[in-house]
């Protein structure tokens, strides 16, 4: 399938070379990295390496870094590790974030958080409370004004976790400049492999006023927050990943310029169609966007049968066939969400995929086009 | 064997660590290194072929890893490793069912991810029972029958322990549960794809099964949860709904590939892989007994796997020997608690006296040791024991036939 346009890069994106060489290496290793024999210390040099090249790509300390199994876990773990009785998530966060029990905030119709909202919700009560607003939306790419929430949270006393999963690599991310207390990322999200990711603590070790409570209990790995023998090769690539991304930002240039074109000749097909978030700030490898009167089920087969690979929203639920939980958020109508795909694109896109994509939505933009004429005239007066 | 390519090269330290970590085989690296870069999707991706052709690849692994141990794809959950499976396992289903019964009862030779749980679970007003073990490594059946009670909910008992290598009765243990109504957990790290599983045979209700100690890569494990009669527990990480809920978040579809390739290489090899190691084992085993005396074997020998020996060496120092053997990859315990210099506890548990404890070798023996490899370190232990021991008074008056224990020694 050397043809097949991937442009499902928020879903997974395929691990980079530089990765895959980290990865095949720590599998050579075959040591525990807690183990004190010469090859078990081997095994840790890597681990630390791994750690601080990942703390690199965020701004962070190495020592705030804990190793996890994925984005999920790592929300999990901060937002029932964090020891607050009270949450608080956007409408739009990932279900990891949003399944927490947390209290809704809701977000405007591009998708960005309500602030006044926020600070009346923290104006209410003052149980100490954790705050969760993501950086990049997985499905939209809308940027959130994650340094505006931490500044609204921290004058009543919460604390704040970002879900920035879908930021790193993608966005200047530096932990300190943000000044959220805990941040979450994952290594299959920028060209590194699935089955790791990370949760960053700012300041973890003088932190008094967070109370990481493990939430699995173990051999002490991870300074006891995260017990289980570290994946040493997955944390290896990530590594890798982590490096190689913070180096290829500027690939984001080339990137938005490909998604610009993208969204400019669809746009010049058809005038109606709808593009989430474009009147804010968006990541420059995302475009979720509508091709009227076709719903993303049709659409979808037809560009599988294209030989390119698109989603309609976050890969856990595509499975469903239901309207977006972030459209529905932002109060999209339901007849247009149900006409909307995601586009993602990642460091191995070319402009090849994009040109594939324009001259399928084209195509079936006129198939659409023409069933509508032939609908016309059969009932004229509808 | 297809692949022993492990040729030793004596200047990197010999690898006898193999209850710590197994090396990946490479048959299962090749397996997984085409689901990272060309057939990179994501399973749960179910609009497009890289995501259809990651999840065949994953159900595949299902299959592979539920054949190996008598079970249905469907009752296999990923994990992210055995501490998560067990962790799931004994509070999933503690938290589960904890209005209608909150007794557990475990051992306390588990691993410390098990005793930790519990130790959690009586925070949470649990009852657990830590069974004491016999002085070969084996709970007493009827210790285990007389501590289960109509409240009890949960047995946890490891299939085979990682210090000292023996095997439980598993089939004993999952049959009285089963009599009772009570859900049976085995802690399955050090066993499957080691010793014969069977599910349905053993009455297992639930077992963890770890990547990385069946030669398929660290971040992976499994916990094999039983549908008839149905278990049920609380998800400890949510959002996503993968892995029927149980589990969510992405599944790595490499590592889930290399687990389900070790499965089936296990399960392929597993009888000739057993006489093999039998044969290394007592080879190692006869080698060091034939030229030294006072070693002793900790845990029973019969019940025991066959890649595993835990040998305490009495009058030589524990650091000592630890340091003249350092070119040899062995541990003193778990790899979880080694750098501490505490003896093991489930060395003590057995009743192995302090300063024996303080000076067991962990040999853990695997799929790629040689012959050779068993003769160098036969080889190099014993040099070294005996070069302790002509350096240790207490050697000395051993061998004049004083008996130290009688010794008063004098308050400094």
């Amino acid at each position: 399938m050397n043809e097949y346009a991937y442009l499902d890069h928020n879903a997974t994106t395929p691990v980079r070379p530089e990765a895959l060489q980290a990865i095949s290496a720590a599998l050579a290793l075959g040591a525990n990295p807690s183990s004190v024999h010469g090859p078990g210390r081997a095994a840790r040099r890597v681990l630390e390496t791994a750690r601080a090249q990942v703390a690199a790509l965020v701004g962070a300390a190495p020592s705030d870094v804990i190793f996890t199994s994925g984005g999920t876990e790592a929300n999990n773990l901060a937002l029932r590790g964090c020891g607050r009785q009270r949450l608080l998530v956007s409408a739009v966060e990932h279900p990891s974030v949003l399944d927490s029990g947390a209290q809704i905030i809701a977000v405007d119709g591009h998708g960005i958080v309500d602030l006044e909202r926020l600070d009346m919700m923290l104006a209410a009560d003052n149980t100490p409370a954790l705050v969760s607003v993501m950086l990049v939306n997985n499905e939209t790419g809308v940027i959130e004004p994650v340094a505006r929430v931490v500044e609204i949270a921290h004058r009543h006393g919460a604390q704040v976790h970002c879900d920035a999963v879908q930021a790193a690599g993608k966005i200047g991310l530096r932990m300190a400049d943000l000044g959220v207390d805990l941040l979450t990322i994952s290594g299959h999200k920028i060209g590194g492999p699935a089955g790791v990711g990370a949760l960053i603590v700012n300041g973890l070790e003088d932190r008094r006023d967070l109370d990481l409570t493990a939430s699995a209990f173990g051999g002490g790995q991870e300074r006891g927050i995260r017990p289980g023998t570290e994946n040493l090769p997955g944390i290896a690539g990530f590594g890798a990943a982590a490096q190689v991304a913070g180096a290829a930002i500027s690939d984001m240039v080339r990137l938005g310029a490909m998604r610009d074109k993208l969204e400019a000749a669809l746009r010049a097909i058809d005038p109606d169609v709808v593009i989430f978030g474009e009147r804010v700030e968006r990541i420059a490898t995302t475009s979720f966007l509508t091709l009227p009167g076709t719903d993303s089920t049709t659409q979808l087969m037809a560009f599988d049968l294209a030989g390119i690979g698109v989603s309609t929203g976050s890969a856990c639920s595509s499975g469903k066939v239901r309207a977006s939980g972030v459209l529905t958020a932002m109060g999209i109508a339901d007849d247009v969400a149900s006409t909307a795909v995601r586009v993602s694109l990642g460091w191995s896109s070319q402009d090849i995929d994009i040109k594939a994509f324009i001259s399928a939505w084209a195509e079936l933009h006129e198939r659409r086009r023409k069933s509508a004429e032939s609908e016309k005239l059969i009932r004229p007066a509808a | 064997m297809s692949t022993r390519q492990t040729s030793w090269n004596k200047d990197k330290p010999l690898y006898l660590d193999y209850q710590a970590t197994t090396p990946t085989d490479p048959r299962v690296v090749e397996k997984m290194l085409p689901y990272f870069s060309e057939k990179f999707g994501n399973p749960h991706s179910r609009t497009h072929h890289y995501g259809w052709e990651a999840e065949d690849a994953v159900e595949v692994a299902r299959a592979q890893i539920a054949s190996l141990i008598g079970a249905s794809p469907k009752e296999i959950i990923f994990t992210s490793g055995a501490t998560e499976s067990n962790n799931l396992a004994l509070k999933g289903v503690g938290r589960f069912y904890k209005d209608r019964k909150n007794h557990i009862i475990t051992c306390v030779t588990e691993h410390k991810c098990v005793l930790d749980s519990c130790r959690h679970l009586e925070m949470e007003g649990f009852d657990v029972t830590y069974l004491p073990v016999q002085q070969n490594g084996l709970i007493n059946l009827s210790d285990l029958a007389a501590a289960m009670t109509d409240q009890t909910a949960l047995v946890s008992i490891m299939a085979v322990n990682n210090e000292i290598g023996v095997i439980q009765p598993i089939a004993e243990i999952g049959k009285m549960c089963r009599q009772r109504k009570i859900f049976f957990h085995t802690d399955g790290a050090q066993a499957v794809g080691k010793i014969p599983i069977n599910v349905d045979d053993m009455n297992i209700d639930l077992m963890s099964i770890s990547g990385h100690k069946l030669y398929a890569p660290m971040g992976i494990g499994v916990l094999y949860v039983r549908r008839r009669p149905r278990v049920r527990l609380v998800a400890m990480i949510n959002g996503g709904g993968q892995e029927r809920g149980m589990r969510s978040g992405t599944l790595p579809t490499p590592l889930c590939v290399g687990m389900g390739e070790a499965c089936a290489i296990a399960e392929k090899e597993m009888a000739a892989e057993t006489e093999r190691l039998k044969m290394l084992r007592d080879r190692f085993h006869d080698g060091i007994n034939g030229r030294l005396s006072e070693v002793y074997l900790n845990g029973d020998l019969e019940h025991r796997i066959p890649g595993n020996l835990n040998l305490s060496f009495a009058y030589v120092e524990g650091e000592g020997l630890m340091m003249g053997v350092n070119d040899l990859a062995v541990s003193s315990g778990s790899a979880c608690t080694s750098a501490s210099l505490e003896p093991s506890y489930v060395l003590r548990a057995l009743g192995v006296e302090e300063e024996l404890a303080h000076t067991s070798l962990r040999i853990g023996l695997g799929r790629f040791t040689t012959e050779q490899e068993v003769d160098y370190a036969v080889e190099k232990i014993c040099f070294e024991v005996e070069r302790l021991r002509q350096m240790s008074p207490l050697w000395e008056m051993a061998q004049d036939g004083i008996d130290i224990k009688s010794i008063e020694w004098a308050d400094h």
